[in-house]
């Protein structure tokens, strides 16, 4: 498939965040190459939300967190005055870690996002929220019932219709916060290919908790860890995929990848 | 008789194991007893109800017929119908519905969404909440204070309409903002994450999911309204009048008729009593009724 559209890739120098006097994440600075899988892993409470989260910029809607630092997607800083966060967050889609569609049907969840968008036309419409099924794989599926509630479909069917719906806005960047921890290992299955065919059209970063799921689909994975309750976390090692799970350069690394904590 | 076969399963053993050393005696008996309780005060409540409700329709219903709703009351008030003061009681429905529900579902959707946890904000819920706590005969003073008299409009349904709203009000704002509430932060992040801005995100998604929600809240305030007798005391509510065709005249009202005629005139009429009662019950039970089963519908179709 060619895309006319630019692929995602974030630069991030010496990002910090903190909420309120607490420092959250301190110091991160990597690259996430364009159409790639990126994988955040790293023990409870060591920032990958909080990571993620600054890349559509969803934390300024919580109080009080202050973001330092740059984050420039495809070469410009997001948190520029002149971006605004609504459109960045067309372009930065999310998955959420639960299922969460909309209590509409399966169409109108897709629709939602081209609809934000102001597209209008019925046949535009259908187009996208086909397409955007079918890279989620779950077209075959629903395609004959796309009236339907979307709450009447299983979990795993939820959590592809929540990937068609970041799809249908066309973004470039998806970001997955453990969008598997709540599905069973078919649908973790499911979701996972999916991933492997999304990386074509867009970038992909993934928090995940499953050291096996990141070594699965990632190409790069980032390791955070946040070292004792009063310093704030820390970007330990990003390497590709297969360096990372067989030849850590740093002990704490290889420590949490072979499951000595966390 | 068709047995279920037996044979994959386990023989079972002659001896009957209790497992009752695992729960005392002690533990037992209190649970018998809450379980009678609750029982006992449940049907208690069922039985008063019917009886209430039962009562009411035997006593009332002979006295129903077009003549009696759509007549004006005649004989100085010991025949005829009730027609004013059921148009009264509609035009008062209506105008609460005009001053408190856009008011008190706006503040709620501002208490529950933009206003935040601030100081002021706090004391602002305190103070709605205690609004629901005043008396309605004091509501039915400020009201004769504030609409009849400082702001002149007499006795009149407008008076009486706002001084009903006030009454009204706390009740709209606590049920949107609970409906509010009830929306799971994850929708608003999934809406916010396809690039809502707060508005869109409030008007395709929260506030259509919380809307059963809000409806509900809005007619219970409107049939408290409804069937108020003390706020439209003093700001207009009539012993007799024709039927209102505008704001500005006192009208007649079912709860103040039904209370008049139980309690007023030199010859008893019985039948109108019992009748107004039906009416008035009727026509608020029919609402809550209805409310309630679109509501349950809704509610099935949002499981979370």
């Amino acid at each position: 498939m060619v895309t006319t559209e630019p692929a995602g890739s974030f630069d991030i120098s010496n990002l910090s965040v903190s909420y309120g006097s607490e420092a959250a994440l301190t110091g991160v600075s990597f690259y996430i190459e364009p159409r790639r899988v990126t994988a955040l892993i790293g023990p409870s409470g060591c920032g990958k939300s909080t990571l993620l989260r600054c890349f559509n910029r969803m934390n300024d809607a919580l109080d009080n967190v202050k973001v330092e630092g740059l984050i420039a997607l495809n070469g410009s800083d997001i948190n520029a005055k002149s971006v605004d966060s609504v459109s960045l967050r067309m372009y930065v889609g999310q998955v959420f870690q639960r299922p969460n569609p909309f209590p509409l049907s399966i169409y109108d969840n897709v629709a939602f996002g081209p609809r934000t968008q102001g597209i209008r036309k019925r046949e535009q419409l259908d187009e996208l929220v086909i397409d955007s099924l079918k890279k989620a794989a779950l077209y075959d599926e629903v395609k004959n019932s796309l009236k339907k509630h979307a709450f009447e479909l299983s979990g795993g069917q939820q959590q592809r219709l929540c990937i068609a719906r970041a799809l249908a806005t066309k973004p470039g960047v998806l970001l997955m916060d453990e969008p598997c921890s709540a599905l069973d290992p078919i649908s973790t299955g499911m979701i996972e290919s999916t991933v492997e065919q999304l990386k074509e059209s867009v970038t992909i970063v993934i928090v995940t908790h499953n050291m096996q799921q990141a070594s699965r689909i990632s190409d790069t994975t980032a390791f955070l860890l946040r070292e004792s309750i009063d310093e704030p976390a820390q970007l330990i090692e990003v390497t590709d995929t297969t360096t990372m799970f067989t030849q850590p350069s740093d002990q704490r690394t290889e420590n949490y990848i072979t499951g000595r904590f966390g | 008789m068709t047995r279920t076969p037996t044979k994959t399963r386990p023989a079972r053993s002659k001896e009957v194991v209790t497992f009752s050393s695992y729960c005392s005696k002690r533990a037992r008996r209190i649970e018998a007893i809450v379980r009678s309780f609750t029982a006992i005060c449940c049907v208690g409540v069922v039985v008063l109800v019917v009886f209430l409700l039962g009562y009411l329709f035997i006593r009332g219903v002979g006295s129903l017929s077009w003549s009696f709703i759509f007549d004006a009351p005649k004989d100085r008030m010991t025949a005829g119908g009730i027609w004013p003061a059921i148009v009264g009681t509609l035009w008062l429905i209506g105008l609460v519905s005009a001053f408190a529900l856009p008011v008190g579902i706006a503040t709620g959707i501002y208490l529950a969404e933009i206003a935040g946890q601030s100081r002021p904000v706090r004391m602002l819920r305190i103070a709605i909440a205690n609004m629901a706590g005043v008396p309605s005969v004091v509501y039915g003073l400020f009201g004769y204070a504030a609409f009849s008299l400082a702001l002149g409009f007499g006795k009149s349904l407008l008076a009486m309409g706002l001084t009903l709203s006030c009454v009204t009000l706390p009740v709209v704002i606590t049920a949107t903002e609970e409906a509010l509430r009830q929306i799971p932060k994850e929708q608003r992040q999934a809406a916010m994450a396809l690039g809502c801005t707060r508005a869109r995100t409030l008007g395709k998604i929260v506030l259509p999911t919380a809307l059963p929600g809000i409806i509900t809240g809005a007619i219970l305030g409107l049939s408290r309204a409804a069937a108020e007798t003390a706020p439209i005391l003093f700001t207009g509510v009539a012993f007799f009048a024709p039927v209102a065709t505008n704001v500005t005249q006192p009208s007649m009202a079912l709860p103040y008729h039904l209370y008049i005629m139980a309690t007023q005139p030199t010859t008893p009429a019985p039948h109108i009593v019992w009748g107004t009662a039906l009416v008035l019950t009727g026509m608020l039970s029919i609402t809550n009724a209805g409310i309630a089963t679109w509501r349950s519908y809704k509610r099935r179709k949002l499981q979370w």
